[in-house]
């Protein structure tokens, strides 16, 4: 069983995809880290940035997490505020 | 007070929102948008946020503040959009009973809030433009 996931990208994550969303198809029981390596696959480009976190529902998630398709998925260049 | 804003910051609204009879020291840290980096000429910057998760991270970061130091109140606003030199990019207030606290706290906010707060600048030069901290 797979399912579709809706991904927000951020900053150098969205310059580089030219996409502000995209929708990743991954394994029912898909951790973070696997959606991961398929966003490396589809988007090559990404493995410039220094480091990418992912965000769950608004909180950085483990590489070990499991998704859930209702989960708000966000993709965390490194960050540059102040 | 946790906010972002894409209007300028008015300073002299938050530091009434900080003004108490208890509070003996304000300690106002503005980040200002500088007009080189590393000596190359910048023109503009563009900040953009994780808008939800940006105010919780910078929640979570006063929340400790207030556990750390005997804050009476504080302030964070942060601007997103284009923001041209000169302008207010982020402004941190701390409301305390005397000035060490104040300066303690004001300074964990804005140095944590570089560290884990998702929001992203760019910098535009006359001659490219460059996300920060992007690349290795």
């Amino acid at each position: 069983m797979n399912s579709t996931i809706s991904v927000l990208l951020f900053g150098i994550a969205r310059d580089l995809t030219g996409q502000s969303t995209v929708s990743i198809t991954l394994d029912n029981d898909a951790s973070v880290g696997d959606l991961l390596g398929q966003l490396h696959q589809r988007y090559p480009s990404l493995t410039g940035i220094r480091s990418l976190l992912v965000a769950v529902n608004g909180e950085y998630a483990e590489p070990e997490q499991r998704l859930s398709h209702n989960d708000e998925i966000a993709i965390i260049p490194p960050v540059s505020g102040g | 007070m946790v906010a972002l804003s894409t209007d300028p910051i008015d300073v002299a609204s938050a530091l009434s929102y900080l003004q108490s009879e208890q509070a003996g020291a304000l300690d106002l840290f503005l980040g200002v948008v500088r007009d080189n980096t590393q000596d190359r000429p910048v023109d503009r910057l563009d900040y953009e946020a994780y808008d939800r998760m940006a105010v919780s991270e910078i929640q979570k970061i006063v929340d400790e503040a207030h556990r750390r130091w005997a804050v009476l109140r504080c302030v964070v606003i942060h601007r997103t959009g284009t923001l041209r030199i000169g302008e207010i990019a982020v402004l941190i207030g701390v409301a305390t009973a005397h000035r060490a606290d104040a300066f303690d706290a004001c300074r964990y906010i804005i140095d944590t809030i570089k560290q884990t707060v998702p929001i992203w600048k760019k910098e535009i030069f006359t001659d490219g433009e460059v996300w920060v901290n992007a690349h290795p």
